[in-house]
């Protein structure tokens, strides 16, 4: 084959690198390519069966393999292999496809593939008929075909640099970059190239630029060759003998970097791996004299490369070899803009379906209100749990003695022992062998009005009460007349004379730490009424921490409106969701630990009264 | 990096290491002691009797041949074979530390040596062995004329051939055919062939033992040159004892500023490279890519002349704003440091990218020229930029827009001008 690449050509490229491949796909929209120049996808780690790409405004999906073994045996037409594996796996890469019979082209782009392990592909390669491309190098190019992964840059540089249709130079450089940098000297200066290899820049590339020169020389579309070499190696001489031969034959414009490094006599590591010059030979200026006088156009220096191209290209139109240089009349498709890189730009805007004011995961650390996770994480921050809390429950960072009181709550009521109806029932599904969080939801989903969501009641209609500064009698009395117990009035155990004491915690630290406590003072005042009628009717545990919430929330300024939504809002209840959260683990991982069977209530533990069914 | 060369003490401790998995067949004392000045050396020969006991020889051991021609070998006082721990310890501390200027040019100081028993044997039972690589094939060279004179005896040396994907018994039945029995020592070309096995396996580029002695079974290496491959040390990193590769003898130690580089290329994904060429100098450089770094270091100077060429170096492969961050800082700070009689130059340079995002990488440089930007205009620096690739017209007009704020004279410029045209022009200015 006279040519690298056809337009039927298509890759398997190893490594999902979705960008690269969404380039190659991007190029062949523009070049209006009928098929996708990627057919499959080597990811030996991925779970997905495929990987969706955009080809012009359609999406598609390209699969994804295990092996490339298996990639090639489903995508038999596919002649292009793209190793994108690092230099770790490269090589072992590499050997697999070079045993594949549909693979005609292997592109290897890591850097650092042992030395030996890079002959030996290579070898594997030439006994096997395959063209190796590489390693370290972002291939090769066949404007208006295909292309390999990044080389050209992005679509509006391969545009720019007539990198979309085909021109009439055959292009072959060792560096990667430099391959853009001429191409793009090539078009300002002449039609584009017909076919373009950078040939990477390890001491042995598995191409050389013979190889590729001694194809392009019996490909018409390519008129003239320019060799871009490096100091280092002896490639160049192959070159020379291969014209002196006459085996190529097209007028060549040549120059070898790395002039500079005659000047140096210690080992400065100039460019690639192979750019050292073991002996005289192998300086740049050697090689360039010898290709001058062999016979090929060679600039003075770099700085007037691109004078001698435009020469060549002037005097090639004017024997009619290649024609002058017109405005192209190939109408490119317009690639549709990435949302991202729109959006970036700022050419279109979006809706937003979502809004969020607590914290912020763009950017290098996500933020808590404001503050990147680790100002708050560590102890020498300062910042407690109840900081954390306060940043991204109420958007405020409280002081002390607010952060001290939501821990103490927290603290307060992180568990009440196994009995009660929350835990055990976290209790039971654990012994049915549920997962932890299955376990934790069943304490959770039992929490309510009559476990646990007292907070909420008794804060709510306390407040509601001294809000609207009825006497506390009067309050109790109504309360009697609705028929409604008061919300946090009231223990199964505890008395007046028998208090709890974390209510007494509670009530002391509000005291002593509270710029004032006027809803809990009210509050007592009722019990006072209350337990007057009966001993147990004292503002209890759940009472308490309603009443100072909302004491703690208009301590802090908040307007009776902001209170009255954070209570609709059922923030009091989540004090409690997230105290006895603690308490729920451990139950559920008590209960896995001591691996009980599973749970069965007795029989005569339940009031059996079942009569039959009415027939209705 | 490539081709690391070793030094000939450690290539001699790979030999020990692996003799017996290699060289079963033949005996050899691994009997060498490294040190850096007498002192180490008398401490040395606290573990080691035989430098007591032997007579010696003691060498640099620095990464430099020819040191028998240039008088750095002690092998004698009045007769060959008459050193003993003493002289050694006289030689080497007249020696250590000290200067010393090769034939060839070359100047350092010398601080490692290598103190052996002296091998009493006859030059002509001197042999030769190496091994090198080519792209196609490696080459096993054996002479019955080893020792200092090989090279005037080269056309006698005996040259195989071993492609690349040989198994042991192709190597065998190559030096078999290529050898025959010219090497009148009893299992030789068994040697030959695990001479060339431990070269393939260790991952040597480059291995020379000149001259080795057979005495019987037991053998001597006398000298050895070697190269390790070092892109291979994720393989071979426990086998090689997790070897240090040295600088080249009379390269300047790196500065500081070059070792915090190094480990930064090394800790990233990216490249950067920085060697400072002339603290001093007029012109810097801040250039993206391998070949483009090149390009502009031959132009600057072919224009500059080598002189005013400060640094070379490159910073590639989609490095992050951090990591250009630190990186121009590095070089700002240096290029800060002394005025110059014109006013200086900031290359910031750069091919057509194909993937590196230029805006991105140059955010990375525009913070550390907001840091340096007083240093900067102190020394008159003039920036002259050229770069292409993803998102180049953003980071061309940030770079603009950042120094015109901060008042430092800079020229942009973009694809359409030719790569290296921005060093003609800042020079003409």
């Amino acid at each position: 084959m006279n040519k690298l690449f056809t337009e039927k050509s298509q890759a398997i490229f190893w490594n999902n690198n979705t960008k690269a491949i969404q380039r190659m796909l991007d190029y062949d929209f523009i070049c209006k390519r009928k098929t996708p120049s990627v057919a499959a996808i080597v990811h030996p780690t991925s779970s997905a069966s495929f990987q969706k790409f955009f080809f012009g405004d359609q999406e598609i999906m390209i699969p994804i393999y295990k092996s490339t073994t298996e990639a090639a045996k489903n995508q038999p037409t596919a002649d292009i292999f793209l190793n994108f594996a690092s230099f770790r796996t490269a090589a072992e890469v590499s050997l697999e496809a070079t045993l594949i019979k549909s693979i005609r082209v292997i592109m290897i782009t890591a850097e650092g593939i042992p030395e030996r392990d890079t002959r030996e592909i290579n070898m594997k390669a030439k006994e096997s008929g395959k063209i190796l491309i590489g390693p370290s190098t972002v291939g090769a190019i066949s404007p208006g075909v295909f292309k390999t992964a990044n080389i050209g840059g992005t679509i509006e540089q391969i545009v720019k640099s007539k990198m979309h249709v085909s021109g009439s130079a055959g292009l072959v450089t060792r560096s990667g970059g430099l391959f853009n940098e001429i191409a793009n000297t090539i078009a300002l200066n002449a039609d584009g190239i017909a076919e373009g290899v950078a040939i990477g820049g390890d001491r042995f590339p598995g191409s050389g630029y013979l190889d590729h020169l001694l194809r392009m020389e019996k490909n018409n579309e390519v008129k003239y060759f320019i060799l871009l070499g490096e100091v280092g190696g002896k490639a160049e001489y192959e070159v020379i003998e291969a014209y002196e031969k006459g085996e190529l034959t097209k007028p060549i414009v040549a120059w070898c970097i790395g002039t500079v490094v005659k000047h140096f006599n210690t080992t400065v590591q100039f460019g690639h791996a192979g750019a050292s010059a073991n002996t005289s030979i192998e300086r740049a200026g050697t090689k360039n004299n010898a290709m001058k006088k062999a016979g090929f156009i060679v600039p003075r220096s770099f700085n007037d490369l691109h004078l001698r191209i435009k020469d060549l290209y002037k005097k090639l139109a004017g024997e009619g070899i290649v024609k002058a240089v017109e405005p192209t009349e190939y109408v490119i498709p317009k690639l549709p803009q990435d949302f991202s890189s729109a959006k970036k730009e700022g050419v279109i805007r979006k809706e937003t379906n979502f809004i969020c004011t607590i914290s912020d995961d763009r950017g290098d650390e996500a933020h808590y209100a404001g503050h990147p996770i680790s100002s708050v994480a560590t102890p020498e921050t300062g910042f407690t749990i109840a900081d954390v809390i306060s940043l991204l429950w109420f958007k405020k960072r409280y002081p002390k003695w607010a952060t001290d009181f939501i821990e103490t709550v927290i603290k307060t009521a992180a568990d009440h022992g196994p009995a009660v109806s929350g835990a055990h029932n976290a209790r039971v599904s654990a012994r049915a062998g549920k997962d932890l969080v299955s376990c934790l939801c069943s304490g959770l989903l039992t929490i309510g009005p009559k476990f646990g969501g007292a907070i909420d009641g008794a804060a709510k209609y306390i407040k509601k009460a001294y809000d609207d500064k009825l006497e506390p009698k009067e309050f109790v009395s109504q309360m009697k007349q609705k028929g409604l117990a008061i919300p946090g009035i009231g223990h199964k155990i505890k008395s007046i004379k028998n208090p709890d004491l974390r209510v007494k915690g509670l009530k002391e630290f509000a005291i002593k730490h509270f710029p004032n406590t006027n809803l809990l003072d009210y509050a007592l005042e009722v019990e006072k009424i209350t337990s007057a009628k009966k001993d147990n009717l004292i503002l209890n545990v759940d009472g308490t921490i309603g009443v100072l919430m909302v004491d703690m929330w208009k301590s802090l300024n908040y307007s009776d409106e902001e209170i009255d939504q954070f209570i609709e809002c059922g923030t009091l209840n989540a004090f409690f969701v997230l105290s006895r959260t603690i308490g729920f683990i451990g139950h559920v991982l008590d209960e896995k630990r001591l691996n009980m069977p599973l749970y069965r209530h007795q029989f005569d533990d339940i009031l059996y009264d079942v009569p039959t069914a009415e027939l209705i | 990096m490539a081709q690391r060369a070793v030094k000939e003490y450690n290539c001699k401790h790979l030999f020990s290491k692996y003799w017996n998995e290699y060289f079963k067949d033949f005996k050899y004392d691994f009997q060498a002691a490294a040190i850096s000045d007498s002192s180490e050396l008398e401490e040395e020969s606290k573990n080691k009797p035989w430098l007591t006991i032997d007579k010696l020889v003691v060498k640099p051991d620095m990464l430099f041949g020819k040191r028998g021609q240039n008088k750095l070998v002690l092998v004698k006082k009045k007769t060959v074979g008459d050193i003993e721990l003493d002289d050694v310890i006289q030689w080497v501390d007249k020696r250590s530390k000290k200067n010393v200027t090769l034939l060839d040019g070359t100047t350092g100081a010398l601080n490692h040596f290598l103190v052996e028993p002296f091998v009493s044997h006859n030059a002509k039972d001197e042999l030769y062995i190496s091994a090198t690589t080519e792209e196609e094939y490696d080459e096993i060279h054996i002479s019955k004329y080893g020792g200092v004179n090989i090279e005037k005896h080269w056309d006698k040396t005996i040259h195989i051939k071993i492609p690349v994907n040989s198994t042991e018994e192709d190597v065998s039945s190559l030096i078999q055919n290529k050898l025959k029995d010219s090497i009148n020592i009893p299992n030789f070309n068994t040697f030959a062939t695990k001479f060339y096995m431990f070269f393939k396996d260790l991952h040597f580029s480059y291995l020379e033992l000149n001259p080795i002695i057979f005495k019987g079974n037991q053998v001597y290496l006398l000298d050895s040159v070697a190269r390790l491959d070092d892109t291979a040390r994720f393989i071979m990193d426990k086998s090689w004892d997790h070897i240090q590769f040295s600088s080249p003898f009379g390269q300047k130690p790196l500065t500081e500023e070059e070792i915090m580089i190094k480990k930064a290329d090394e800790a990233s994904g990216a490249s950067l490279k920085l060697t400072i060429l002339n603290p001093k100098g007029r012109v810097w450089t801040l250039v993206a890519g391998g070949g483009a770094s090149v390009v502009y270091a031959d132009t600057i100077s072919d224009l500059s002349g080598v002189d005013e060429m400060s640094n070379y170096g490159e910073y590639s492969g989609n490095p992050s704003t951090e990591e250009t961050y630190t990186y121009a800082k590095t070089v700002l700070d240096l290029m800060t440091r002394t005025s110059h009689k014109e006013n200086k130059i900031l290359i910031i340079g750069g091919a057509i990218a194909n993937f590196t995002d230029v805006a991105k990488t140059f955010s990375g440089i525009i913070l550390a020229i907001k840091d340096y930007t007083e240093k900067l205009k102190e020394v008159g620096t003039h920036i002259y930029v050229r770069r292409g690739g993803p998102n180049y017209e953003e980071g061309l007009k940030n770079i603009k827009k950042a120094c015109e704020d901060l008042d430092i004279p800079i020229f942009v410029y973009g694809p359409e001008t030719h790569m290296t045209d921005i060093v003609r022009l800042a020079l003409k200015r």
